[in-house]
């Protein structure tokens, strides 16, 4: 089992002829993602490694029944491409791209409401559960099938946390990164919630960053609705304040979203705090035993 | 990316938001002029990217022209927070009756531009945030219909009881959403707006920080970027595509992945070490990156060891040994470089890096232990 992505999965790729899509697509193809269409506005009729290409996402949904997007197309674009998917009736969007400015963002996260339409990103790595679907760029050579749900704000911190998991025995039931700018469409709550419910997940990683009150939150719904073991880490312990480090929304602004408050939200909740991302199966194990 | 006051300033009188003329300069000469041309009293402002301003003695009142150009000279001679002040903004002095703040964020919760105006203004408004959350009125807008009348109205309400100052305040509040809407900003604020003892309303301050992802498409706000007011190898690594941030410590970081790279200087630390920089060669495969990565870094005579960890994915880490080999043949690295990889391509890698007497670690752990070691052996 797992959460988003699952063998009913049918996914149009969005910029699908594209430099990163025709990669990346590729990458999904080879991992037995069912991709379904692909979608290139002026290149309709022609096929890519087999899967049929579309002018709009309208048609890829008629003609072949997909349900999930996913975007590889430039930040000035990818905004009125999620606009797209979700008119067309797509419920769940990943949008790859990072720089999409902020205030679009604001203006669709309504019309995707309205849509019944669920974004995972912008700027994120995208989602995949282990041996069933590959949606968007997590390395499928580092996951392997499991019970252990992960969800990040970061990409390759995500792949150096799965690297251990995988190494070390515990598979994942799915990995979802959700991306790093202020504004995005899935937030941790999103995914502890269907963590929770997921019967193929045993034990959830919570992978933050500084900036926000993503993390407190998370960590306020863990104590009030999670039962499964939850660990988690904060990464940028040792950033400055009022310096973006990297990632749009990785910001200490003043005296809150720091990683020393966010530690103490998760310990306060009951969720195991890592030191370091090779704590991660160690403190599983314990966090286990301990609920278990 | 934050504006200087002189900038946003230009913004806000450009939506009609009420403010004196002033002008920006670089000189006390220049600010002689300036003061002479206003006439009157004048304030002399550092413009620089740090709050706590007037504090450290960069916000002067000035009687003549004379005594503008004199403040000017020592406020242009300051460092404020470790940052020079290259500019100062000359405005005409005002009689104050109160001071109120009115401030519009990017809010991540609401996912909405949200007001948040207080009539205990002035002071740091973090403060009254903090203590006395009830004194601050706050209204989240709708960014498909923008800031409603009534909105407006019941902000400004808060702020005044003079029905005439209440709709200047309106106004106002309309104004500074278009500011922020028009230039993508994430904060526009004004700290204070007065109300002058003859009840006129008027900013006597503006601030405005842009949105990153904004400048792609707004290469005229792009251009407001002040680069005398940054840490040189902040700008170089901007211009090479890389995110950089420069700290005090001596271990060199080259990660890929914001996330990654903040662990990496996290685990540094752990391991008794002090990180010399955030860097983030970001997710493309570009050896060219790792050349700019490592000339930046090796810039700081402050830094005794380098430490790349790279998790392959998109990146292909034999293309940044390619770079790391690259940079070695066009410039001496003179301090030891502990090198981490795994993921993409990483048999080829270790083949390259072999080939030129390097090596190559494969968990992040040894390496930042390693790192840290010879970085203590070298102080």
């Amino acid at each position: 089992m797992s959460i988003f992505a699952d063998a009913s999965t049918r996914l149009v790729i969005q910029g699908i002829t594209g430099r990163d899509g025709s990669f990346h697509a590729r990458q999904m193809i080879e991992y037995g993602t069912p991709v379904v269409a692909g979608v290139t506005p002026g290149k309709g009729g022609q096929a890519f490694e087999g899967v049929p290409v579309f002018n709009t996402v309208a048609e890829a949904v008629r003609e072949t029944g997909a349900n999930t997007s996913v975007l590889y197309v430039p930040p000035t674009l990818a905004a009125g491409a999620i606009y797209e998917a979700a008119a067309a009736g797509i419920g769940l969007v990943v949008c790859i791209t990072e720089g999409i400015p902020v205030i679009d963002m604001t203006k669709l996260m309504p019309f995707l409401r309205e849509h019944g339409t669920r974004l995972i990103g912008p700027n994120c790595p995208g989602l995949i559960t282990p041996g069933v679907a590959k949606v968007g760029i997590i390395p499928g050579t580092i996951c392997a099938p499991g019970r252990i749900g992960l969800v990040s704000r970061s990409g390759t911190l995500t792949y150096e946390v799965v690297h251990h998991l995988t190494r070390q025995g515990l598979g994942q039931s799915t990995c979802v990164g959700i991306g790093g700018d202020p504004v995005i469409g899935t937030n941790f709550i999103d995914c502890l919630e269907a963590f929770q419910q997921d019967p193929g997940t045993d034990a959830i990683v919570v992978i933050g960053e500084i900036g926000g009150t993503d993390e407190q939150n998370a960590a306020r719904y863990v104590k009030d609705h999670v039962t499964k073991p939850v660990v988690g880490f904060i990464a940028g312990q040792t950033a400055p304040k009022g310096r973006r480090m990297g990632h749009a929304g990785a910001i200490i602004s003043g005296s809150s979203g720091t990683a020393i408050e966010k530690m103490a939200a998760f310990e306060d909740a009951g969720i195991g705090v890592m030191k370091r991302p090779a704590e991660v199966v160690t403190l599983l194990n314990a966090s286990t035993e301990h609920r278990g | 990316m934050n504006l200087h006051e002189y900038q946003a300033r230009a913004l806000f009188k450009a939506a009609g938001i009420p403010m004196h003329d002033g002008d920006v300069a670089a000189t006390p000469a220049e600010a002689e002029e300036i003061a002479r041309r206003l006439g009157g009293r004048v304030v002399v402002k550092a413009q620089v990217h740090t709050g706590g301003r007037g504090k450290a003695g960069g916000v002067k009142l000035a009687d003549t022209p004379a005594e503008a150009a004199e403040w000017a000279k020592k406020i242009l001679a300051l460092t404020i927070k470790g940052l020079p002040v290259n500019k100062v903004l000359i405005v005409p002095a005002e009689d104050i009756a109160t001071e109120t703040y009115v401030g519009l964020i990017m809010d991540r919760e609401t996912q909405r531009p949200v007001y948040m105006v207080s009539a205990a203004g002035g002071v740091d408004i973090e403060e009254v945030a903090a203590t006395t959350p009830e004194r601050i009125t706050k209204a989240a807008v709708d960014p498909r219909y923008g800031l409603l009348p009534h909105q407006a109205m019941t902000l400004a309400f808060t702020l005044y009881q003079d029905f005439n100052q209440v709709k200047a305040a309106a106004k106002i509040m309309g104004q500074l959403y278009r500011v922020f809407v028009e230039n993508g900003a994430s904060l526009a604020e004004i700290n204070p707006l007065v109300r002058t003892p003859g009840g006129q309303i008027l900013a006597l301050d503006a601030k405005v920080v842009i949105d990153d992802n904004e400048l792609g498409r707004r290469p005229d706000l792009a251009l407001l970027r002040d680069e005398t007011a940054e840490d040189p190898s902040e700008v170089a690594a901007r211009k090479a595509g890389l995110s950089f941030i420069k700290l005090s410590g001596d271990v060199g970081c080259v990660v890929n992945g914001a996330g990654l790279a903040m662990a990496t200087m996290d685990l540094v630390k752990y391991y008794g070490g002090e990180p010399a920089n955030f860097l983030d060669i970001g997710g493309s495969s570009n050896p060219e990156k790792v050349v700019n990565a490592l000339r930046i870094i090796t810039s700081d005579r402050d830094v005794k060891a380098i430490l790349f960890n790279i998790f392959g994915g998109i990146t292909r880490t034999d293309d940044v040994a390619n770079g790391i080999v690259a940079a070695t043949r066009e410039f001496t690295v003179d301090v030891p470089i502990i090198i981490r990889l795994t993921g993409t391509n990483e048999a080829e890698a270790i083949t390259i890096l072999e080939g030129v007497g390097m090596t190559a670690l494969n968990d992040m752990d040894e390496a930042v232990q390693r790192v840290v070691q010879i970085a203590k052996e070298a102080a």
